[in-house]
């Protein structure tokens, strides 16, 4: 078939934030697909807890504070994730450099605590289904901090690379402030699950 | 619209590259004013797959990607008939001694998660692969890698079952594997972990698919094609791919619910320890419903491509079919307690179940009535494609008549687990999936391979799969009526169910014959089938305006769209787009609603990485059945692989 040429696409930029980048609405599906598996296994606990009268079966409250301690450090680590975000827009090396050596502690900081999280939950996951599916809700949070600390590092000692000063890596600075938030995020229906909800049985 | 509203002069988000700490952009030469040969030598040098071994290995071409899904799947499909096959010579007599209880087992078992799991859905995930960017008028998949990591993941998932069946090792609890049965008490062994990680693989890999498949359907239309002008396929591969996100995450949420209550002692189904055994069924059933639609939309999708081709006019009612779809996906999610009717829930539950049930037959009989109408309106040429719809129109519709029927309690729990059931969803899944996937064989089948297969064994293909498929499936009905159970390895003579299971074997045999010559059909086609041309039924869609077989980078110049039919729109010349990079792999992002030119990306190059990144997954999926602690030890391989796959390696799709 013959062409006839009806536009010129010449002028287009190589790359963009945000919702004008492939990566992104890629980050966004895989939240979603993560958030339905999230909100399926909140949705496990809950049948569970009122399927029984006495919830909790009888166990330990938990303890709440290293888990608090991770919801203050996640609220405290939005800020500079934020603040990011903005420099990764305008492509600024320097600030992004430092953004991202901030990110990482303040990634690194929370699962720290984690490992205090595990036995302060005072029952082991084969103790009851109660015990299990704490463990189950705390391990599924966990799998997604890890996965976005170990991204952060690695994407960190890209930018200290010549790779760094191109826009597709900014862009991809921008995608994981963005799925960070969604590790912050999908904490706080966890926490108050795990740590609230069996102090109401 | 005319096509130079498509660039019009609009806000365009351009960093300012004075402000940003970017390397400066290294131009290289553009395909605009270049002739057409050198055109061609510089994309072919730019898209093609590296020779050798290892270039194979490292393809991210969507259309190699989905050549392998399907050749595979295909080989699922026969696997899985092989073990009907030997079930319904089993079963051809009263107490036949060629197979025992055990390996009967197994043998149902495989044969629905074979079907299932390898065969149907990554069947329409492949063709879905090859055909959406094609349809959209782009040169790959978005995430190309991801792609290729994901046929990874599935082949080995495959094998994986595959080689426990031969290993005598093979899940025998039922494609479902509902609790206690699948359970640590009442399953010792290896063969529900088999089933439990073969889940994890597979539902792995689709999800993949169903992100890569969004993402292109979104950002990567040619111009022009705003939501209204999406082809009716592809928008039933978007909702599917929906779906799929939607629902496949309930079904590795259970299998890993499982496989941590055999492996770690976990109690979240032992009712003993405050578990239930029936959230397994919920958490199944959430997925394992919508299942059912991830299947047949597609298989929708295909029937609105073939019918206009051969009614000659654009459908009918696009815009009902297009929302039917919705409908359907959508109350595909309020369903799935109806597999659950026989489990003594609440009364007003299993009402509203039943309702929903009913309603889904709405927006399928919208879809129904709107192809009929586009037939009516139009000049049918009856090639075997449009036979198979016809097939398709027929089977599904008893096979939804029958859906209507299950729907209400009381027969539901008369009929449970009897053949009738059986014979209700193999009239929907072989009705509503198979037959359209024959016929959408048929259709594209000319553009994959650039030749045509023969128009007279498709007939006899059709006519005997027609044939055979009913002879073995509509006794069912009555056999199931008349009692007998699903899921047994024989039955006494004296019950008298003899002659009519000889007659369904011999119906089975019947309709494996069928795929036998579909089989020689392909082959032979392929080897000396006449030349296909670009557009051998003078259809409508962008796949079709480009060469058969697609070149590597599938169109020479990105087309702008103008019309839903666009080759019936512009059947003089294709309008184009030019400006784009020929050196480096770029194509076009547009806007989601739009489709306005939005930026020239860089698609990503060929990498070995994603095999040994599916490696890394598959080895610790596989160990995992064996020890808790694979998942730690299997961590630094997957790191290392993903590592190696998102590193730059200053090619030109690296920089900017």
């Amino acid at each position: 078939m013959k062409h006839r040429v009806a536009a010129d696409l010449s002028g287009l930029p190589t790359f963009g934030h945000g919702p004008h980048s492939p990566t992104w609405w890629g980050t966004l599906g895989f939240m979603a697909l993560e958030g339905t598996g999230f909100a399926l296994a909140a949705g496990a606990y809950l049948y569970l807890a009122l399927s029984w009268p006495a919830w909790r079966l009888s166990a330990p409250q938990p303890n709440h504070w290293p888990g608090t301690i991770v919801m203050i450090l996640f609220v405290v680590s939005l800020v500079p994730n934020h603040v990011l975000h903005r420099h990764a827009k305008q492509c600024s090396m320097i600030p992004v450099r430092i953004g991202l050596v901030v990110m990482s502690l303040l990634g690194i900081a929370p699962l720290v605590v984690r490992w205090f999280e595990f036995p302060a939950l005072n029952i082991y996951w084969d103790t009851n289904a109660y015990g299990s599916m704490l463990w189950v809700l705390l391990g599924l949070h966990t799998t997604h901090l890890i996965t976005d600390v170990g991204d952060t590092i690695v994407l960190m000692v890209l930018m200290f690379t010549r790779h760094g000063y191109s826009g597709r890596r900014f862009g991809d600075v921008g995608d994981n402030v963005f799925y960070w938030d969604f590790v912050v995020l999908t904490w706080i229906p966890i926490y108050v699950l795990i740590y609230w909800a069996p102090r109401l049985g | 619209m005319s096509s130079a509203d498509v660039t019009g002069d609009r806000h365009i988000p351009e960093p300012d590259p004075a402000k940003g700490d970017l390397a400066p952009e290294r131009d290289g030469p553009r395909d605009t004013g270049m002739d057409d040969a050198s055109l061609h030598r510089w994309l072919e040098r730019t898209w093609r797959t590296p020779s050798g071994i290892v270039g194979a290995l490292s393809s991210v071409d969507h259309k190699v990607i989905a050549r392998r899904y399907l050749i595979t799947a295909f080989v699922f499909l026969g696997l899985g008939g092989l073990n009907a096959v030997a079930m319904r010579i089993q079963l051809s007599g009263p107490q036949r001694g060629l197979i025992g209880p055990d390996l009967y087992n197994q043998l149902f078992t495989m044969h629905g998660v074979t079907m299932m799991f390898l065969f149907a859905v990554p069947i329409v995930q492949a063709t879905g692969i090859y055909l959406v960017p094609l349809m959209v008028g782009t040169r790959n998949i978005a995430f190309p890698r991801l792609n290729a990591f994901s046929y990874w993941i599935y082949v080995s998932g495959g094998a994986f079952a595959w080689v426990s069946f031969a290993l005598n090792m093979a899940p025998d609890v039922g494609w479902f594997a509902y609790v206690p049965l699948s359970g640590p008490e009442f399953a010792p062994g290896k063969r529900a972990d088999v089933w439990a990680q073969m889940i994890t693989y597979t539902e792995v890999s689709s999800l993949a698919v169903a992100v890569a498949t969004i993402v292109t359907v979104f950002k990567q239309r040619a111009p022009g094609m705003s939501l209204d002008k999406i082809p009716l396929y592809v928008w039933a591969m978007l909702v599917t791919s929906f779906v799929v996100v939607f629902a496949m995450p309930a079904v590795m949420i259970t299998s890993t619910f499982l496989i941590l209550d055999r492996l770690v002692g976990t109690h979240i189904f032992n009712p003993a320890e405050g578990g239930d055994a029936l959230l397994f069924q919920h958490l199944f059933w959430f997925f394992g419903h919508p299942e059912v639609y991830i299947i047949f939309l597609p298989a929708t999708g295909m029937v609105s491509s073939i019918i206009p081709a051969f009614a000659r006019r654009p459908t009918f009612g696009h815009l009902g079919l297009v929302l039917s779809l919705f409908a359907v996906g959508l109350l595909s999610f309020g369903l799935w307690v109806h597999h659950m009717f026989a489990t003594g829930l609440p009364k007003l539950g299993a009402s509203f179940f039943t309702a929903s049930s009913m309603m889904i037959a709405i927006p399928n009989g919208v879809q129904i009535f709107c192809w009929l109408a586009t037939l009516w309106d139009g000049r049918p040429v009856i090639r075997t494609p449009l036979l198979f719809v016809f097939g398709f129109f027929f089977i599904f519709v008893i096979g939804g008549l029958t859906g209507v029927m299950l729907a209400s309690v009381p027969l539901d729990l008369q009929v449970h687990d009897t053949y009738f059931v059986v014979a209700h969803f193999h009239y929907v899944l072989i009705g509503g999936s198979v037959f359209p996937l024959l016929g959408a064989a048929y259709f594209w089948f000319p553009k994959i391979t650039g030749r045509m297969m023969s128009e007279r064994l498709g007939r006899w293909h059709f006519w005997l799969a027609f044939i055979g498929f009913n002879a073995a499936f509509f006794p069912m009905h009555l056999v199931g009526l008349w009692g007998m159970p699903r899921r047994v390895y024989t039955y006494p003579a004296e019950l008298g169910w003899g002659n009519i299971n000889l007659f369904i074997s011999a119906g089975a045999l019947l309709f494996f014959l069928s795929f036998v010559l579909f089989t020689f059909n392909l082959v032979h086609g392929a080897l000396k089938g006449t030349s296909a041309g670009n557009n051998p039924w003078d259809a409508g869609t962008l796949e079709w305006a480009t060469s058969s077989p697609p070149p590597s980078y599938n169109f020479a110049r990105i087309p702008i769209v103008t019309h839903i039919e666009p080759l019936w729109a512009e059947r003089e010349t294709l309008p184009v787009a030019t400006g784009l990079r020929v050196d480096a792999r770029e194509l076009l992002i547009s806007t989601v609603a739009e489709a306005h030119p939005d930026i020239r990306e860089k698609s990503a190059t060929p990498s070995i990485w994603p095999l040994f990144a599916a490696l890394a997954v598959g080895g610790t999926f596989l160990y995992s059945i064996f020890t808790p602690w694979a998942i730690v030890w299997g961590a630094a391989p997957i790191a290392i692989t993903l590592i190696g796959w998102f590193w730059p390696k200053g090619d030109p799709e690296d920089q900017e």
